[in-house]
Protein backbone atom coordinates (compact mmCIF):
# COMPACT_ATOMS: atom_id res chain seq x y z
CA UNK A 1 0.00 0.00 0.00
CA UNK A 2 2.66 2.48 1.10
CA UNK A 3 4.80 1.82 -1.96
CA UNK A 4 1.96 3.30 -4.04
CA UNK A 5 2.03 6.59 -2.18
CA UNK A 6 3.48 9.60 -4.01
CA UNK A 7 7.22 9.95 -3.41
CA UNK A 8 8.17 13.25 -1.78
CA UNK A 9 11.53 14.91 -2.32
CA UNK A 10 13.40 17.90 -0.94
CA UNK A 11 14.29 20.34 -3.72
CA UNK A 12 15.19 23.52 -1.85
CA UNK A 13 16.77 24.51 1.47
CA UNK A 14 16.74 27.95 3.12
CA UNK A 15 18.33 28.35 6.51
CA UNK A 16 19.67 30.67 9.15
CA UNK A 17 21.87 29.01 11.76
CA UNK A 18 24.08 30.48 14.49
CA UNK A 19 27.09 29.97 12.21
CA UNK A 20 25.71 30.47 8.68
CA UNK A 21 22.92 31.93 6.55
CA UNK A 22 23.13 29.41 3.71
CA UNK A 23 23.62 25.66 3.32
CA UNK A 24 27.07 25.80 1.69
CA UNK A 25 28.68 27.85 4.46
CA UNK A 26 26.79 25.90 7.09
CA UNK A 27 28.10 22.57 5.77
CA UNK A 28 31.67 23.86 5.62
CA UNK A 29 31.50 25.04 9.22
CA UNK A 30 29.94 21.80 10.44
CA UNK A 31 32.62 19.72 8.69
CA UNK A 32 35.26 21.86 10.37
CA UNK A 33 33.47 21.90 13.72
CA UNK A 34 33.28 25.68 13.76
CA UNK A 35 30.92 26.88 16.46
CA UNK A 36 29.91 30.50 16.73
CA UNK A 37 27.95 30.15 19.94
CA UNK A 38 28.21 33.45 21.74
CA UNK A 39 26.94 35.01 24.95
CA UNK A 40 23.68 36.90 25.39
CA UNK A 41 22.72 39.22 28.21
CA UNK A 42 19.04 38.87 28.97
CA UNK A 43 16.73 41.14 30.90
CA UNK A 44 16.29 39.89 34.51
CA UNK A 45 18.40 36.80 33.79
CA UNK A 46 21.89 38.00 32.91
CA UNK A 47 24.47 36.28 30.74
CA UNK A 48 24.24 32.86 29.15
CA UNK A 49 25.72 31.03 26.16
CA UNK A 50 23.40 31.20 23.14
CA UNK A 51 23.31 30.74 19.39
CA UNK A 52 22.47 34.00 17.62
CA UNK A 53 21.94 34.22 13.85
CA UNK A 54 23.17 36.86 11.47
CA UNK A 55 21.35 37.03 8.15
CA UNK A 56 20.02 39.63 5.72
CA UNK A 57 16.80 40.44 7.52
CA UNK A 58 15.63 42.96 4.92
CA UNK A 59 16.52 40.89 1.86
CA UNK A 60 12.94 39.81 1.23
CA UNK A 61 10.81 42.33 3.13
CA UNK A 62 11.00 45.87 4.43
CA UNK A 63 12.24 46.82 7.86
CA UNK A 64 8.74 48.14 8.57
CA UNK A 65 7.34 44.63 8.19
CA UNK A 66 10.05 43.19 10.42
CA UNK A 67 9.16 45.71 13.13
CA UNK A 68 5.49 44.92 12.87
CA UNK A 69 5.95 41.14 12.80
CA UNK A 70 7.99 38.81 14.94
CA UNK A 71 11.58 37.61 14.91
CA UNK A 72 10.18 34.18 14.07
CA UNK A 73 8.28 35.67 11.12
CA UNK A 74 11.45 37.41 9.96
CA UNK A 75 13.30 34.08 10.05
CA UNK A 76 10.45 32.40 8.20
CA UNK A 77 10.29 34.96 5.41
CA UNK A 78 14.05 34.84 4.87
CA UNK A 79 14.29 31.05 4.86
CA UNK A 80 11.18 30.45 2.74
CA UNK A 81 12.43 32.84 0.07
CA UNK A 82 15.92 31.37 0.20
CA UNK A 83 14.47 27.86 -0.16
CA UNK A 84 12.45 28.86 -3.24
CA UNK A 85 15.48 30.53 -4.81
CA UNK A 86 17.55 27.44 -4.03
CA UNK A 87 14.88 25.25 -5.62
CA UNK A 88 14.94 27.41 -8.74
CA UNK A 89 11.22 27.97 -8.38
CA UNK A 90 9.62 31.17 -9.60
CA UNK A 91 6.56 31.48 -7.43
CA UNK A 92 5.02 33.91 -9.95
CA UNK A 93 4.35 30.89 -12.14
CA UNK A 94 3.05 28.68 -9.40
CA UNK A 95 -0.53 28.15 -8.29
CA UNK A 96 -0.31 29.74 -4.87
CA UNK A 97 -3.50 28.17 -3.59
CA UNK A 98 -1.82 24.77 -3.95
CA UNK A 99 1.13 25.52 -1.67
CA UNK A 100 1.00 24.62 2.03
CA UNK A 101 3.17 26.24 4.70
CA UNK A 102 3.89 24.08 7.76
CA UNK A 103 6.14 25.48 10.47
CA UNK A 104 7.33 23.55 13.48
CA UNK A 105 7.57 25.49 16.74
CA UNK A 106 8.66 24.57 20.22
CA UNK A 107 6.87 27.64 21.54
CA UNK A 108 5.71 30.95 20.18
CA UNK A 109 4.62 34.20 21.77
CA UNK A 110 6.83 33.89 24.82
CA UNK A 111 9.26 36.56 23.62
CA UNK A 112 6.49 38.94 22.57
CA UNK A 113 4.59 38.53 25.83
CA UNK A 114 7.68 39.05 27.98
CA UNK A 115 8.54 42.17 26.00
CA UNK A 116 5.06 43.57 26.38
CA UNK A 117 4.90 42.95 30.13
CA UNK A 118 8.23 44.77 30.40
CA UNK A 119 6.82 47.58 28.24
CA UNK A 120 3.82 48.20 30.51
CA UNK A 121 6.08 47.97 33.56
CA UNK A 122 7.46 51.30 32.30
CA UNK A 123 3.91 52.72 32.61
CA UNK A 124 3.01 51.44 36.07
CA UNK A 125 1.45 48.31 34.54
CA UNK A 126 -1.31 50.35 32.91
CA UNK A 127 -2.70 48.05 30.22
CA UNK A 128 -3.69 51.04 28.10
CA UNK A 129 -0.07 50.83 26.96
CA UNK A 130 -0.31 47.16 25.90
CA UNK A 131 0.29 46.97 22.15
CA UNK A 132 -2.41 46.23 19.60
CA UNK A 133 0.25 44.11 17.83
CA UNK A 134 0.22 41.55 20.63
CA UNK A 135 -2.46 39.23 19.27
CA UNK A 136 -1.33 39.02 15.62
CA UNK A 137 2.22 38.53 16.83
CA UNK A 138 1.39 35.77 19.28
CA UNK A 139 -1.23 33.69 17.50
CA UNK A 140 0.37 30.31 16.99
CA UNK A 141 0.16 30.46 13.20
CA UNK A 142 2.12 33.73 13.20
CA UNK A 143 5.45 32.62 11.67
CA UNK A 144 3.79 30.51 8.96
CA UNK A 145 1.26 33.28 8.32
CA UNK A 146 3.97 35.89 7.88
CA UNK A 147 5.49 33.65 5.18
CA UNK A 148 2.17 33.42 3.32
CA UNK A 149 1.63 37.20 3.48
CA UNK A 150 5.11 37.84 2.14
CA UNK A 151 4.82 35.35 -0.72
CA UNK A 152 1.12 35.74 -1.49
CA UNK A 153 0.53 32.05 -0.78
CA UNK A 154 -3.18 31.32 -0.36
CA UNK A 155 -2.97 27.61 0.47
CA UNK A 156 -3.13 26.39 4.07
CA UNK A 157 -0.66 27.57 6.68
CA UNK A 158 -0.29 26.58 10.29
CA UNK A 159 2.17 25.74 13.00
CA UNK A 160 3.03 22.33 14.30
CA UNK A 161 3.58 22.51 18.06
CA UNK A 162 5.72 19.55 19.04
CA UNK A 163 8.34 20.94 21.43
CA UNK A 164 11.81 20.13 20.14
CA UNK A 165 10.46 17.39 17.90
CA UNK A 166 8.58 20.04 15.91
CA UNK A 167 10.98 20.51 13.00
CA UNK A 168 10.74 16.88 11.94
CA UNK A 169 7.00 16.95 12.67
CA UNK A 170 6.51 19.77 10.17
CA UNK A 171 8.27 17.75 7.47
CA UNK A 172 6.02 14.83 8.28
CA UNK A 173 2.98 17.10 7.99
CA UNK A 174 4.21 18.36 4.63
CA UNK A 175 4.73 14.82 3.33
CA UNK A 176 1.30 13.73 4.55
CA UNK A 177 -0.55 16.71 3.05
CA UNK A 178 1.16 16.19 -0.30
CA UNK A 179 0.39 12.50 -0.29
CA UNK A 180 -3.25 13.29 0.48
CA UNK A 181 -3.30 15.64 -2.50
CA UNK A 182 -4.18 18.62 -0.30
CA UNK A 183 -1.30 20.65 -1.76
CA UNK A 184 1.14 20.33 -4.65
CA UNK A 185 4.12 21.88 -2.91
CA UNK A 186 5.01 22.42 0.71
CA UNK A 187 7.22 24.88 2.49
CA UNK A 188 7.97 22.93 5.65
CA UNK A 189 10.48 23.49 8.40
CA UNK A 190 10.99 24.93 11.83
CA UNK A 191 11.77 28.21 13.52
CA UNK A 192 13.11 29.30 16.90
CA UNK A 193 13.26 32.80 18.35
CA UNK A 194 13.72 31.42 21.88
CA UNK A 195 16.94 33.30 22.61
CA UNK A 196 14.82 36.42 23.12
CA UNK A 197 13.06 34.96 26.15
CA UNK A 198 14.61 35.24 29.62
CA UNK A 199 11.95 32.81 30.85
CA UNK A 200 13.20 29.97 28.68
CA UNK A 201 16.75 30.38 29.98
CA UNK A 202 15.53 30.78 33.56
CA UNK A 203 13.35 27.68 33.31
CA UNK A 204 16.22 25.53 31.99
CA UNK A 205 18.41 26.91 34.76
CA UNK A 206 15.80 26.14 37.41
CA UNK A 207 15.66 22.62 36.02
CA UNK A 208 19.47 22.32 36.26
CA UNK A 209 19.65 21.90 32.51
CA UNK A 210 21.25 25.09 31.18
CA UNK A 211 24.68 24.50 29.67
CA UNK A 212 27.63 26.66 30.65
CA UNK A 213 31.37 27.01 30.09
CA UNK A 214 33.99 29.75 30.25
CA UNK A 215 34.08 29.68 26.44
CA UNK A 216 30.48 29.72 25.16
CA UNK A 217 31.55 27.63 22.15
CA UNK A 218 32.28 24.80 24.57
CA UNK A 219 29.05 25.06 26.54
CA UNK A 220 27.17 22.39 24.57
CA UNK A 221 28.96 19.08 25.22
CA UNK A 222 26.75 16.12 24.26
CA UNK A 223 28.03 12.72 25.46
CA UNK A 224 30.90 14.26 27.46
CA UNK A 225 31.21 13.43 31.14
CA UNK A 226 31.31 17.14 31.98
CA UNK A 227 28.16 18.04 30.05
CA UNK A 228 25.88 20.29 32.09
CA UNK A 229 22.95 21.21 29.89
CA UNK A 230 21.40 22.88 26.88
CA UNK A 231 22.63 25.88 24.90
CA UNK A 232 19.58 27.76 23.64
CA UNK A 233 19.80 28.93 20.02
CA UNK A 234 17.64 30.79 17.59
CA UNK A 235 17.47 29.73 13.97
CA UNK A 236 15.31 28.40 11.19
CA UNK A 237 15.26 26.09 8.23
CA UNK A 238 12.55 25.81 5.59
CA UNK A 239 12.48 23.13 2.88
CA UNK A 240 10.72 23.04 -0.45
CA UNK A 241 8.96 19.68 -0.73
CA UNK A 242 7.67 18.45 -4.08
CA UNK A 243 6.33 15.22 -5.49
CA UNK A 244 9.06 13.31 -7.26
CA UNK A 245 7.36 13.50 -10.65
CA UNK A 246 6.95 17.30 -10.38
CA UNK A 247 10.60 17.69 -9.45
CA UNK A 248 11.73 15.45 -12.30
CA UNK A 249 9.44 17.23 -14.78
CA UNK A 250 11.17 20.52 -14.15
CA UNK A 251 14.61 18.93 -13.88
CA UNK A 252 15.01 20.13 -10.30
CA UNK A 253 18.00 19.45 -8.09
CA UNK A 254 16.91 16.75 -5.63
CA UNK A 255 18.61 16.84 -2.24
CA UNK A 256 16.91 13.75 -0.88
CA UNK A 257 13.75 11.71 -0.78
CA UNK A 258 11.83 11.50 2.50
CA UNK A 259 11.34 7.75 2.69
CA UNK A 260 10.33 7.23 6.29
CA UNK A 261 9.05 8.94 9.37
CA UNK A 262 7.77 8.12 12.81
CA UNK A 263 6.11 9.99 15.65
CA UNK A 264 4.97 8.75 19.03
CA UNK A 265 4.55 9.78 22.66
CA UNK A 266 6.23 8.66 25.88
CA UNK A 267 3.04 9.11 27.93
CA UNK A 268 5.25 9.24 31.00
CA UNK A 269 7.02 12.45 32.12
CA UNK A 270 6.95 16.22 31.51
CA UNK A 271 10.66 16.58 30.82
CA UNK A 272 12.51 13.26 30.95
CA UNK A 273 12.88 11.43 27.65
CA UNK A 274 12.40 7.66 27.47
CA UNK A 275 14.57 5.34 25.40
CA UNK A 276 11.97 2.64 24.86
CA UNK A 277 9.58 4.98 23.05
CA UNK A 278 12.49 6.59 21.18
CA UNK A 279 13.57 3.17 19.95
CA UNK A 280 10.00 2.40 18.90
CA UNK A 281 9.87 5.68 17.00
CA UNK A 282 13.06 4.88 15.09
CA UNK A 283 11.74 1.39 14.31
CA UNK A 284 8.46 2.85 13.09
CA UNK A 285 10.31 5.18 10.73
CA UNK A 286 12.53 2.37 9.44
CA UNK A 287 9.50 0.13 8.88
CA UNK A 288 7.84 2.86 6.83
CA UNK A 289 11.05 3.35 4.87
CA UNK A 290 11.42 -0.38 4.34
CA UNK A 291 14.97 -0.37 5.70
CA UNK A 292 16.86 -2.04 8.52
CA UNK A 293 19.62 -0.83 10.87
CA UNK A 294 22.39 -1.91 8.48
CA UNK A 295 20.92 0.37 5.79
CA UNK A 296 21.35 3.54 7.86
CA UNK A 297 24.66 5.29 7.15
CA UNK A 298 24.30 8.24 9.53
CA UNK A 299 22.22 8.81 12.63
CA UNK A 300 22.08 12.48 13.51
CA UNK A 301 21.33 12.44 17.21
CA UNK A 302 19.07 14.79 19.10
CA UNK A 303 21.36 14.80 22.18
CA UNK A 304 21.27 18.22 23.78
CA UNK A 305 24.01 17.86 26.38
CA UNK A 306 21.82 17.01 29.37
CA UNK A 307 22.83 14.16 31.69
CA UNK A 308 19.77 11.97 31.34
CA UNK A 309 18.66 12.96 27.83
CA UNK A 310 21.90 11.90 26.15
CA UNK A 311 21.95 8.56 27.99
CA UNK A 312 18.35 7.75 27.05
CA UNK A 313 18.97 8.41 23.35
CA UNK A 314 22.19 6.39 23.33
CA UNK A 315 20.36 3.49 24.99
CA UNK A 316 17.70 3.65 22.29
CA UNK A 317 20.29 3.74 19.51
CA UNK A 318 22.34 0.93 21.05
CA UNK A 319 19.22 -1.21 21.32
CA UNK A 320 18.56 -1.00 17.57
CA UNK A 321 21.90 -0.20 15.98
CA UNK A 322 24.29 -1.90 18.41
CA UNK A 323 25.19 -4.54 15.84
CA UNK A 324 25.22 -2.29 12.80
CA UNK A 325 28.86 -1.76 11.92
CA UNK A 326 27.88 0.45 9.02
CA UNK A 327 26.04 3.15 10.97
CA UNK A 328 27.90 6.32 12.01
CA UNK A 329 26.69 8.67 14.73
CA UNK A 330 27.05 12.45 14.96
CA UNK A 331 25.54 15.46 16.71
CA UNK A 332 24.98 18.94 15.31
CA UNK A 333 23.90 20.68 18.54
CA UNK A 334 27.46 20.48 19.84
CA UNK A 335 28.28 23.06 17.14
CA UNK A 336 25.11 25.18 16.80
CA UNK A 337 23.34 24.70 20.13
CA UNK A 338 19.71 23.72 20.47
CA UNK A 339 17.56 25.58 17.96
CA UNK A 340 14.38 24.22 19.53
CA UNK A 341 11.60 24.07 16.90
CA UNK A 342 14.21 24.44 14.18
CA UNK A 343 16.58 21.86 15.66
CA UNK A 344 15.46 18.80 13.70
CA UNK A 345 15.33 20.53 10.34
CA UNK A 346 18.57 22.50 10.80
CA UNK A 347 20.37 19.35 11.90
CA UNK A 348 18.98 17.39 8.95
CA UNK A 349 20.07 20.18 6.58
CA UNK A 350 23.59 20.03 7.97
CA UNK A 351 23.78 16.37 7.02
CA UNK A 352 22.02 16.40 3.62
CA UNK A 353 25.21 17.34 1.74
CA UNK A 354 26.66 14.01 2.92
CA UNK A 355 24.82 12.48 -0.03
CA UNK A 356 27.23 14.38 -2.26
CA UNK A 357 30.47 14.53 -0.28
CA UNK A 358 30.11 11.23 1.67
CA UNK A 359 31.36 12.97 4.80
CA UNK A 360 29.99 12.63 8.33
CA UNK A 361 30.37 15.93 10.13
CA UNK A 362 31.87 15.62 13.61
CA UNK A 363 30.48 16.12 17.08
CA UNK A 364 32.62 18.61 18.99
CA UNK A 365 33.30 19.28 22.68
CA UNK A 366 33.36 15.62 23.71
CA UNK A 367 36.82 14.78 25.03
CA UNK A 368 35.85 12.55 27.93
CA UNK A 369 33.12 10.26 26.66
CA UNK A 370 30.55 9.20 29.24
CA UNK A 371 30.64 5.37 29.11
CA UNK A 372 26.85 5.39 29.36
CA UNK A 373 26.79 7.24 26.02
CA UNK A 374 29.22 4.94 24.22
CA UNK A 375 28.15 3.87 20.74
CA UNK A 376 30.36 2.44 18.05
CA UNK A 377 31.24 4.73 15.13
CA UNK A 378 30.65 8.00 16.97
CA UNK A 379 32.33 10.78 15.02
CA UNK A 380 34.27 13.26 17.14
CA UNK A 381 36.29 16.35 16.27
CA UNK A 382 37.18 15.46 12.66
CA UNK A 383 34.81 14.49 9.85
CA UNK A 384 34.85 10.89 8.63
CA UNK A 385 34.65 10.05 4.95
CA UNK A 386 32.55 7.01 4.05
CA UNK A 387 32.56 5.04 0.80
CA UNK A 388 29.04 6.24 0.21
CA UNK A 389 26.15 7.77 2.13
CA UNK A 390 22.71 6.67 1.01
CA UNK A 391 20.40 6.91 4.01
CA UNK A 392 20.32 9.30 6.99
CA UNK A 393 18.14 9.00 10.08
CA UNK A 394 17.41 12.19 12.00
CA UNK A 395 16.21 12.01 15.63
CA UNK A 396 14.25 14.69 17.49
CA UNK A 397 12.67 14.44 20.91
CA UNK A 398 10.80 16.97 22.99
CA UNK A 399 9.26 17.83 26.33
CA UNK A 400 6.05 16.25 27.54
CA UNK A 401 7.23 13.12 25.79
CA UNK A 402 7.12 13.61 22.03
CA UNK A 403 9.40 11.86 19.57
CA UNK A 404 9.87 12.36 15.83
CA UNK A 405 12.18 10.62 13.39
CA UNK A 406 12.78 11.34 9.72
CA UNK A 407 14.63 9.07 7.31
CA UNK A 408 15.93 10.52 4.06
CA UNK A 409 17.49 8.70 1.14
CA UNK A 410 19.83 9.84 -1.56
CA UNK A 411 17.93 10.15 -4.83
CA UNK A 412 19.62 8.34 -7.67
CA UNK B 1 3.58 73.02 21.29
CA UNK B 2 3.55 75.00 18.06
CA UNK B 3 1.76 73.81 14.93
CA UNK B 4 5.10 73.16 13.27
CA UNK B 5 6.32 71.18 16.27
CA UNK B 6 3.15 69.06 16.19
CA UNK B 7 3.66 68.43 12.49
CA UNK B 8 7.26 67.36 13.18
CA UNK B 9 6.07 65.11 15.99
CA UNK B 10 3.64 63.28 13.70
CA UNK B 11 6.24 62.89 10.96
CA UNK B 12 8.78 61.65 13.49
CA UNK B 13 6.31 59.02 14.73
CA UNK B 14 5.57 57.92 11.16
CA UNK B 15 9.29 57.70 10.43
CA UNK B 16 9.67 55.49 13.50
CA UNK B 17 7.01 53.19 12.06
CA UNK B 18 8.47 53.23 8.53
CA UNK B 19 11.91 54.65 8.06
CA UNK B 20 11.46 54.44 4.29
CA UNK B 21 8.47 56.82 4.37
CA UNK B 22 8.91 59.55 1.76
CA UNK B 23 7.64 62.94 2.95
CA UNK B 24 8.97 64.96 -0.02
CA UNK B 25 5.70 65.08 -1.91
CA UNK B 26 3.40 64.76 1.08
CA UNK B 27 0.35 67.03 0.82
CA UNK B 28 -0.76 68.07 4.27
CA UNK B 29 -4.45 68.34 3.35
CA UNK B 30 -4.68 64.87 1.79
CA UNK B 31 -5.18 61.62 3.76
CA UNK B 32 -1.89 60.22 5.03
CA UNK B 33 -2.98 56.68 4.18
CA UNK B 34 -3.43 57.60 0.51
CA UNK B 35 0.11 58.90 0.29
CA UNK B 36 2.16 56.71 2.60
CA UNK B 37 2.44 52.98 3.23
CA UNK B 38 0.21 53.12 6.31
CA UNK B 39 -2.70 50.95 7.36
CA UNK B 40 -5.06 50.78 10.32
CA UNK B 41 -2.48 49.05 12.54
CA UNK B 42 0.00 51.82 11.79
CA UNK B 43 -2.61 54.39 12.81
CA UNK B 44 -3.00 52.63 16.12
CA UNK B 45 0.80 52.90 16.46
CA UNK B 46 0.48 56.67 16.06
CA UNK B 47 -2.24 56.77 18.72
CA UNK B 48 -0.09 54.64 21.06
CA UNK B 49 2.98 56.82 20.56
CA UNK B 50 0.98 59.97 21.36
CA UNK B 51 -0.21 58.22 24.53
CA UNK B 52 3.32 57.20 25.51
CA UNK B 53 4.98 60.50 24.68
CA UNK B 54 2.30 62.96 25.84
CA UNK B 55 -0.16 60.91 27.89
CA UNK B 56 -2.89 61.66 25.35
CA UNK B 57 -5.90 59.36 25.49
CA UNK B 58 -7.49 59.77 22.09
CA UNK B 59 -11.00 58.28 22.02
CA UNK B 60 -11.76 55.96 19.12
CA UNK B 61 -14.47 58.28 17.76
CA UNK B 62 -11.79 60.92 17.26
CA UNK B 63 -9.50 58.73 15.13
CA UNK B 64 -10.82 60.27 11.87
CA UNK B 65 -9.34 63.58 13.10
CA UNK B 66 -5.90 62.06 12.45
CA UNK B 67 -6.56 61.43 8.77
CA UNK B 68 -4.42 64.21 7.30
CA UNK B 69 -1.38 66.04 8.58
CA UNK B 70 -3.41 69.26 8.78
CA UNK B 71 -6.26 67.61 10.65
CA UNK B 72 -3.75 66.06 13.07
CA UNK B 73 -2.35 69.50 13.83
CA UNK B 74 -5.81 71.04 14.21
CA UNK B 75 -6.95 68.27 16.53
CA UNK B 76 -3.78 68.03 18.63
CA UNK B 77 -3.01 71.77 18.97
CA UNK B 78 -5.37 72.40 21.90
CA UNK B 79 -4.48 69.06 23.51
CA UNK B 80 -0.76 69.82 23.35
CA UNK B 81 -1.03 73.51 24.21
CA UNK B 82 0.98 73.04 27.40
CA UNK B 83 3.39 70.47 26.01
Amino acid sequence: METQLPRIVITGVGLAAPNADNLKTYREKLLNGISEITEVNLRYFGKAPAGICTFQETRYRKKKENKRGTRAGCFGVYCANEALVDAGLDIEHYQRSRIGVYVGLTEHGTVETENEVFNISQYDYNVDYWTHHHNPRTVLNNPAGEITMNLGITGPHYSIGAACAAGNASLIQGVQMMRLGEVDMALAGGISESTGSFGIFASFQAQGALGSADDPRKACRPFDNSRNGIVVSEGACIYVLERLESALARNAKIYAEIVGYGMNSDARDYVLPFHERQAECMELAMKRAGVGPEDIDIINTHATGTKQGDIEECKAIEQIFGKSKKTYINNTKSIIGHAMGAAGVLELAGNLPAFEDNMVHPTINCHDLDPACYLQNMVFDKPVELDSVNIILNNSFGMVGINSVIIVKKYQ
Amino acid sequence: MTRDAIKDLILEIIEDIDEDADFDSLQSDKPLRDQLDLDSMDFLDIVMELRKRHKLQIPEEDYPELATLDSCVNYLEPLLADA
